[in-house]
């Protein structure tokens, strides 16, 4: 399967990482040159060497989604700092480049439930630690 | 008429003094509190504080009842997500967004979101008025309804040049509608004949612009496609 990330952050480049370890093809966007280290630390072999792919660009000029692989691309991962970002960079490389799945990190609940509502596969880490938060607190009071 | 204004910079501000002074309700909503203050003392409770992609604040703001949302913060990602809300949820029946890079544009088109007013590309339409590289200027565009109308100069030996109106069968979906000669402008009749030289307004369907150059100015239609 050949997957691309936008946005290299913490969670980008985990995720990116385990993909590339469990044998899939990698591709990794991000604006920063820098987010490169954070794909490297760690490993033995830098990124490169692991066989994953890496290009500076900002998401919303085409022709980086381009140069990143969007055109062969089985999976989009859209994990940037901005939510509004990785919502509208999900639509396109849904409507424009027609990708199969498409994953979207969306920390604003609300919008993280509209949007999933309209068809789109949002994550919201915001939810998440909610929950999360919410079942630790009943624990306690039992 | 209701307008909300997402982005109180320069644009947001001139935009909602110019509507308020025309008697419509506005909300301006601006994310940056150093931006808020400077503006707060002008717009009093027609200026809001607050992300205005965040569902709650344009629903503070009364997006439910808003005639027109206009996204106009220096971010094209803001603006496209703030008018798909606008438009898709909150069912807003006018939208009008802001691109800052001209190269987004087909973003917005993509996602639907239209009109999207570049000023970039207003300048660059206002040089090629001034300088019509190709002999041809697009005066107007309107998209959702599929027509746009464009000027030409006729060259010396443009096919037309020298044609009654009627003699010369331009392509379905196209008519002239206006011809301006010694600094006038008329409509033109049947029998009017075409002269090298005038400047001749055009409605068109979109994608006809090549083929109409071609009756009334052969060498520009060359130039525009290249060696």
């Amino acid at each position: 399967m050949f997957v691309l990330i936008v946005g290299a952050g913490r969670v980008g480049s985990a995720v990116a990482k385990s993909a590339l370890a469990a044998g899939h093809e990698v591709s990794v966007l991000d604006e920063d040159p820098l987010s490169h280290e954070r794909l490297d630390a760690g490993q033995g072999h830098s990124w490169e060497d692991s066989g994953g792919h890496f290009t500076v660009g900002t998401a919303l000029e085409t022709d980086a989604l381009v140069a990143a692989g969007i055109e062969r691309a089985d999976v989009f991962i859209a994990s940037t700092d901005g939510d509004n970002t990785n919502l509208i960079i999900a639509q396109i490389a849904q409507r424009r480049f027609n990708v199969e799945k498409v994953i979207v990190r969306v920390m604003d609940p609300a919008r993280a439930s509209w949007y999933r509502q309209q068809g789109l596969h949002t994550i919201s880490p915001a939810e998440q630690a909610i929950a999360m938060l919410e079942q630790a607190l009943e624990v306690e009071h039992v | 008429m209701y307008a909300i204004i997402v982005g109180a910079g320069k644009v947001g501000r001139n935009l909602g003094r110019e509507l308020i002074a025309k008697g419509h309700e506005v909300t301006l909503i601006e994310v940056s509190r150093e931006c808020y203050l400077a503006s707060e003392e002008e717009f009093e409770h027609a200026i809001q504080y607050g992300d205005g992609t965040e569902l709650w604040v344009l629903e503070r703001a009364g997006i439910q009842r808003a005639d027109l949302v206009i996204a106009v913060t220096g971010d094209d990602e803001d603006n496209m997500l703030v008018c798909q809300v606008a438009k898709e949820k909150y069912l807003c029946d006018r939208i009008i967004a802001r691109v800052n890079n001209p190269r987004n544009y087909d973003h917005f088109r993509l996602l639907d979101i239209l009109p999207a007013v570049s000023a970039t590309d207003l300048i660059l339409r206002l040089i090629e008025h001034e300088v019509p590289r190709y002999g041809l200027v697009h005066l107007l565009a309107l998209e959702e309804e599929r027509l746009e109308i464009i000027e030409l100069e006729v060259s010396d030996d443009a096919p037309v040049a020298g044609m009654p109106i009627t003699e010369i069968s331009l392509p379905d979906g196209s008519l002239v509608i206006s011809i301006l000669r010694d600094n006038s402008g008329f409509v033109p009749k049947p029998d009017t004949v075409i002269q090298a030289g005038d400047e001749v307004l055009l409605v068109l369907d979109p994608g006809l612009e090549e083929a109409i150059t071609a009756y009334f100015a052969p060498d520009a239609a060359r130039t525009a496609a290249g060696p």
